[in-house]
């Protein structure tokens, strides 16, 4: 146990000069951006003059390395700055975002895990049937069109035709907990349809890798029922890759998800980071980045210690 | 007699109040002996006459960044805009024919030369938080847009203002500079809304507290905001909606969705593309109005080979606006002259011949300039205006026939207006318009004007725009701005070719006035004040 706190630690710690590393990266590539906040906020009507008030007062006629140096000064500090745009504390803006964007991953991932991992079992138990081919062919396919166009197909279906879900996730504070589910329910379910496939793959790739193995040989001649084989001997032994691609498909759920916010019109993180990027609002930029950087950071030490209390060999390393 | 008139009455009465449907309606007065057509306009008067308080209204606006603020100096876009005309007046209104009527003034004086303008104050005036409106407010507000620190959109429209002062408890005097007879115009500017003053003279704009129909309930930039109506709203017969939330969906397909299925109930900004579609949908309106939104091709006329006449002459002949419209706009606007005022404004010169597709005209002038060929850059991304670089594309098949080579360079849309409108000395532009031919011209072709985009420098047209601007009599004014419009059409290095309408939508349950603003999207950006549900 010992060995994997100080795994933990040791990622731990990489992780933080990825992050620091990160947010150089994306200071360096908005400041090469054409234009600054000023220009982009005042648009077709700025003037020379305004645009140089408006820099003097947010403090970006600095020099670059003075705002990078004191930005991470306040950061270290945990005073993630205020938005250039609104002046409003970051914490606040992205806290409510973060939390549209968690809730949202996660109604999806409460969806999508159980399907994907169930279907995956029951693949690998009926491979080569009907039912395989059939759940290949739908997952496949789903993740094979264009997110965009699967919310489109998804809108069309159970939002025009039958009315069962609202065509915009309009969702607010206010609402209650389910009233949040039933307007989150389609962007959901179209995130579901596009990271099932890959999940669900895996598991059965998995699970027959194994079935070929000595030990599962020895079980069915020994007369166990196959699904009893692939539940307690196979799907054990499988955990470490399984877990991984779940892990990583979270990790998509919460950063990769803007194309179906926009489409869904879901107040999420990435529709912020977006803007954000458009209006030069350095602060805002680099706090998304932070949090869709540490989400991978975090969500992949997550993966391998999952996998190695599944399968402790992992910690020797052949 | 008697009989039928009183049934007719009472027949108005329900429908006024929404108690009849509009096939009960017309069969009742087909019974009374009413033609069709007839009973077809009483119904529309009669429904449309009386509007009815009440009920929740849900916008789906294409504008709105989270980036936006409630600071007026820093509106830039219709989402923003609509919010900030809902939530604050201004001294003087459009109104929706166009016309310029007080809003939280009574009345305005000028001094014969027009270089003093006296606004007199509407009196009892309440804010959302209670206060009630003085000249302190006013002038706060208009000198946030003022002085050295300002970093206002609206500086240089106030720049012309010299002084700004009180005079007794309810009368603010502007000094000029200049003669401006168009003055009271520009302070119905969407950034010069009247906030609260504090006792230091400095204006809160952060809470959105303002005298008009809706206060600020939760305001999530790029979003959602929501409003409640004003109680105490002082303007009659405008404000209707208890409720309004104001939601930004820039994804065309999402909004329209939004809209038929009952999510919102009006949208800006219809996908050109699939209106048609829209309009035979039962329960949803699609509107249509010709405002000043215009596109501009401008040349630097101080840049070879744009410093001769000729060369922007065959240029200006060398396109096809009919085909930019069928395809760029799908039909929706009109062809531009060469100048940059619309039929929405008052002195629209109509006499100037329409400019066509003339390939001689382009050959000849060509042939006048001396040069043989020429080759010339046109910039365009689609930040300009959504088709802008298929409209370049057009633009260079056109004139190609004409023996000019366009080279079409696509350019990012990110930093658009930094990097290339002002810099490139060819460029596809678009300009919401003003309502007001003395702002259009004196912000894009006056000369040393910051956005004069084509570098225009004619001496008899900025002799002209500062005569038109302090000359009171409309006559005169007219066959100046008459005058200055063939200038920059004959002579100018802006190449007009469109004006796009506004196209919007809302269910069969909003209704409003017959007439509609042109100056912005959606009624002026006033729907949420002027529209109401049957």
């Amino acid at each position: 146990m010992s060995q994997i706190a100080k795994l933990v630690a040791q990622r731990l710690a990489l992780g933080l000069l990825t992050l620091f590393i990160v947010s150089l990266i994306i200071f360096l590539c908005v400041e090469m951006l054409p234009g600054n906040f000023s220009e982009a906020i005042l648009g077709q009507s700025a003037t020379p003059e305004t645009v140089a008030a408006f820099n003097r007062e947010l403090g970006l006629d600095l020099p670059p390395h003075e705002r990078y140096v004191t930005w991470l000064f306040n950061m270290l500090q945990g005073d993630f700055g205020r938005s250039l745009a609104s002046k409003r504390e970051l914490s606040e803006l992205l806290g409510y975002r973060l939390e549209n964007t968690l809730f949202l991953a996660a109604v999806a991932a409460v969806i999508a895990v159980p399907l994907a991992v169930s279907l995956g079992v029951l693949a690998a138990l009926y491979r080569e049937s009907f039912y395989d081919r059939a759940v290949n062919v739908v997952t496949l396919s789903s993740i094979s069109f264009p997110e965009f166009f699967v919310a489109y197909i998804l809108i069309l279906v159970l939002a025009q035709n039958m009315g069962v879900f609202p065509a915009i996730s309009n969702i607010s504070d206010e609402l209650g907990f389910w009233e949040k589910v039933y307007r989150t329910a389609l962007p959901a379910l179209t995130l579901t349809l596009v990271c099932v496939a890959h999940m669900m793959r895996m598991t059965r790739a998995a699970i027959i890798n194994l079935l070929a193995s000595p030990y599962i040989e020895m079980a069915r001649l020994k007369g166990l029922r196959p699904t009893r084989i692939i539940l307690k001997h196979a799907l054990p032994n499988a955990l470490a890759p399984i877990i991984n691609v779940v892990v990583l498909n979270l990790a998509y759920l919460v950063v990769g998800v803007v194309l179906v916010e926009v489409v869904f019109v879901y107040p999420g993180l990435g529709q912020l980071f977006v803007d954000s990027v458009r209006s030069r609002d350095i602060p805002v930029v680099q706090a998304c980045s932070l949090i869709f950087a540490m989400t991978y950071v975090l969500l992949n030490l997550l993966a391998d210690v999952l996998s190695i209390m599944s399968n402790p060999r992992l910690l020797h390393p052949r | 007699m008697k009989q039928i008139d009183k049934k007719q009455a009472e027949l108005k009465e329900l429908a006024q109040k929404g108690r009849i449907s509009r096939r009960d309606f017309m069969a009742k007065a087909a019974a009374m002996g009413v033609t069709v057509a007839a009973a077809t306009t009483l119904w529309s008067d009669n429904v449309k006459a009386a509007p009815k308080r009440g009920g929740k209204a849900r916008i789906g606006s294409a504008h709105g960044n989270t980036t936006d603020t409630l600071d007026p100096g820093t509106f830039n876009n219709g989402g923003i805009i609509h919010q900030g005309f809902g939530m604050r007046n201004h001294l003087t209104e459009v109104n929706n024919d166009g016309s310029l009527i007080p809003e939280l003034c009574e009345k305005w004086e000028a001094s014969d030369d027009a270089t003093e303008w006296t606004f007199t104050l509407r009196k009892g005036v309440e804010f959302h938080n209670g206060k009630t409106l003085d000249t302190n407010d006013i002038i706060a507000s208009m000198n946030h847009h003022r002085g050295k620190d300002s970093k206002s959109a609206a500086k240089p429209l106030l720049a012309p203002v010299k002084e700004l002062k009180a005079d007794g408890p309810n009368k603010v005097v502007f000094k000029l500079s200049g003669g401006s007879a168009d003055f009271p115009f520009v302070v119905s500017d969407y950034h010069l809304a009247i906030m609260p003053a504090d006792k230091e003279g400095k204006v809160d704009w952060q809470s959105g507290i303002g005298t008009g129909a809706y206060a600020v309930q939760k305001f999530e930039p790029g979003v959602r905001s929501t409003f409640k109506r004003h109680p105490n709203y002082f303007k009659a017969g405008r404000g209707h909606f208890d409720e309004v939330e104001f939601l930004t969906i820039t994804d065309v397909v999402a909004r329209t969705n939004a809209l038929t299925t009952g999510e919102i109930d009006m949208m800006s900004r219809c996908d050109l593309k699939t209106v048609h579609l829209l309009k035979r949908r039962k329960g949803i309106n699609v509107e249509e109005v010709t405002g000043t939104l215009h596109y501009t091709i401008p040349m630097h006329t101080d840049v070879a080979p744009f410093d001769n006449n000729d060369v922007r002459m065959a240029l200006k002949y060398a396109l096809d606006r009919e085909v930019l419209l069928k395809t760029i706009l799908r039909g929706h606007g009109v062809v531009g002259n060469d100048h940059p005022i619309s039929t929405a404004n008052r002195f629209h010169n109509g006499d100037l011949p329409q400019r066509k597709y003339d390939l001689d005209k382009a050959k000849f002038h060509l042939k006048k300039s001396g040069l043989s060929s020429i080759s010339v850059d046109l910039s365009a991304a689609d930040a300009a205006f959504v088709g802008a670089v298929d409209a370049a594309v057009l633009y260079k098949e056109h004139a190609a026939k004409a023996g000019i080579n366009i080279n079409v360079v696509r350019e990012p849309s990110d930093g658009y207006w930094s990097n290339v409108w002002l810099k490139k000395p060819w460029c596809m532009v678009y300009w919401g318009g003003r309502p007001i031919e003395d702002m259009m011209f004196s912000q894009s072709l006056a000369e040393g004007a910051d956005w004069n985009e084509s570098h225009f420098s004619h001496k008899r047209f900025n002799e002209l725009l500062v005569a038109a601007r302090a000359e009171l009599n409309e006559a005169k004014r007219r066959a100046m701005y008459y005058e200055m419009q063939e200038i920059v059409n004959m002579e100018g290095g802006t190449v007009v070719p469109l004006f796009a309408n506004y196209v919007f939508a809302s269910s069969d349950k909003i209704t409003h006035d017959k007439k509609m603003a042109g100056n912005w999207d959606m009624d002026g950006d006033k729907a949420i004040e002027r529209w109401w549900f049957k």
